[in-house]
């Protein structure tokens, strides 16, 4: 048996009585088994996994309407950002090595009301710090498309186990692009939705004003099933709003942001965006050149609010109510808590802090002035495709230029969703972004699921 | 804008109660010094009426009626579930305060 690549097949195959959810978990467990080498999963959970399925068929037996469970059956493995009840949660980090939740996120919860079936908890950079997964206290996550080569970061397990097969959509978190980079070195569909629109609570806070909970899944309109799910107000992140359902306009207009084409990007990156473009403008989409200028200031300020609130969430870990005790944090964590401290820090806070929080206003009143004339924009995702293991690990600033073209959509609060696009001459997966006002997800979703309606995209797994 | 010393290092590690080694006050100065520097092209852009930004919401004052739902309340035992340290359900934690000497 083969699994089946989208949540609406699945859902089918269930009900059809093609295969059963036991069997459907039987097959991931085998797929994770043999793939266990490239470090995606932290933790297996077997046996919830087994009880969840137990549930899903008899559901299948007793019988269910249309309209509910819309992710009966699918399997899906949680960054290990996520608290799980009863099940280990350790950002990755030593610190809470052996730390187990009282209770879940809400978007757990939400995901199992829905028919979903939890398999494991997903390796990352340690406290979402990081864009390669080389950050994690664990190890690395390998890019399954070629191992020697980073999955991307900071949620590197869980788009690892999308792409190979070891789980058919899983969550993440998106801070300065954790989710969309990853999507895009993976070669799957990743979405980092609006600030406000997914409750953060239950998940381990990195930087309180940018933290976007999202989802990564083979297909636009499985990442749209997965929002639809776990969107909305829950009562407990007092920052989530729920949105209006707008419908998507007829007739589209897309911008392309010039600063996004500078030096620094990979042609065969370009190639691909501009490629994409094409396609739009062969569906009658009409494209316009807009112009962000603040652009190349995204990563100092993206690097000076972050560490300031990273600085602050890590604070309370004090190793006495539960985690270990300071000194088990990794390198990156002690940079980023050193350099956060430092420009909070009597006599810098004005000329760092004060100043990137007013560049931040003028970066949000950039795109609030090209979304009154376009309503969504396409850009690369990463400057190139996924890079070598080790390639940047020694030299932080580096690194952290790396996220150049996704730190602004959260500066600004806005939503991304990362469209696979083909491979490059290496055999690495290439994509692009789509970018959108503030709760415009519909018109993401309708754009990317024009897109691969246009170009029939077929999902592919890496080691088919 | 400053030049990151060392210094500066260890003041921060201080405040964020970090105990990090000599060798690792040597590596943090000359990893967090570029990036430092790095942040100096802020100062070319003019800010002088702009309002900062904390966060995008738009959200002010969420208000919630002040009434306690049990099934969200971690229970005693729940709460102290993280730590193998602890006391008739408190957590134990070292003594920050010692007996008065002077008396």
């Amino acid at each position: 048996m083969e699994t089946p690549l989208t949540i609406k097949e699945t859902r089918k195959g269930l009900l059809d009585k093609k295969f059963s959810a036991v069997e459907l978990v039987d097959k991931y467990l085998e797929r994770i088994d043999e793939f266990k080498g490239l470090n995606a999963f932290l933790t297996i959970s077997d046996e919830v996994a087994y009880k969840e399925a137990k549930e899903v068929d008899k559901l299948v037996e007793t019988g269910i309407s249309k309209d509910q469970y819309p992710l009966l059956g699918s399997v899906i493995a949680h960054k290990d950002l996520f608290m799980t009840k009863g099940i280990r949660t350790t950002a990755s980090s030593k610190v809470l090595e052996s730390f187990i939740p009282e209770y879940s996120a809400t978007v757990v919860e939400r995901d199992k009301k829905a028919g979903a079936i939890m398999i494991g908890k997903t390796n990352c950079d340690a406290w979402a710090h990081g864009a390669s997964g080389e950050n994690s206290d664990f190890g690395p996550t390998l890019n399954p498309w070629n191992k020697e080569y980073v999955p991307g970061g900071s949620s590197s397990g869980s788009a690892t186990a999308v792409a190979s097969g070891m789980s058919l959509i899983a969550s993440g978190t998106d801070t300065g692009g954790s989710i969309r980079q990853p999507a895009n070195f993976c070669g799957v569909t990743g979405l980092k939705p609006t600030y406000g629109a997914v409750s953060r609570y239950g998940v381990i806070a990195m930087a309180s004003s940018l933290d976007s909970i999202g989802c990564f899944g083979h297909t636009v309109s499985d990442v749209e099933t997965i929002f639809d799910v776990t969107k909305g107000e829950d009562g407990f992140d007092s920052t989530v709003k729920n949105a209006n359902d707008q419908k998507p306009k007829d007739k589209l207009k897309i911008g392309i942001p010039k600063e996004y084409f500078l030096g620094g990007l990979d042609r065969e990156v370009e190639e691909s965006v501009l490629e994409v473009v094409k396609v739009f403008r062969s569906k009658g989409v009409k494209i316009v050149d807009v112009t962000l200028p603040n652009t190349k200031y995204a990563i100092s300020v993206y690097y000076i609010v972050q560490p300031a609130e990273v600085s602050s969430n890590l604070g309370r870990y004090d190793g006495i109510r539960y985690g270990n005790s300071r000194d088990s944090f990794g390198a990156e964590a002690k940079r980023r808590i050193m350099l956060g401290t430092y420009v909070l820090s009597a006599g810098y806070y004005d000329a760092y802090y004060l100043k990137a929080q007013k560049v931040r206003s003028k970066m949000i009143g950039d795109f609030d002035k090209v979304f009154e004339k376009v309503d969504a924009l396409i850009a690369p995702v990463s400057p190139t495709a996924a890079f070598k293991l080790g390639e940047k690990a020694s030299d932080p600033l580096k690194m952290y230029l790396a996220d150049i073209y996704t730190a602004s959509a959260n500066l600004v609060g806005i939503p991304g969703l990362a469209v696979p696009s083909g491979f490059n001459q290496s055999g690495l997966p290439l994509g692009f972004q789509i970018l959108g006002p503030r709760f415009s997800e519909n018109t993401l979703f309708a754009l990317g699921n024009m897109y691969q309606e246009i170009t029939s995209y077929q999902p592919k797994l890496a080691f088919k | 804008m400053a030049k990151l010393t060392k210094v500066d290092v260890l003041h921060v590690a201080k405040l964020a109660k970090l105990d990090i080694s000599e060798k690792e006050i040597n590596k943090y100065t000359e990893q967090l010094a570029p990036v430092i520097n790095y942040f100096s092209e802020l100062s070319e852009i003019d800010t002088n009426d702009v309002e900062p930004t904390s966060q995008t919401t738009g959200l002010e004052n969420v208000f919630r009626q002040d009434v306690i739902k049990g099934e969200n309340c971690l229970n005693q035992d729940e709460a102290v579930a993280g730590s193998e340290k602890t006391y008739n359900g408190y957590f134990k934690v070292k003594a920050i305060l010692s007996e008065r000497t002077d008396k």
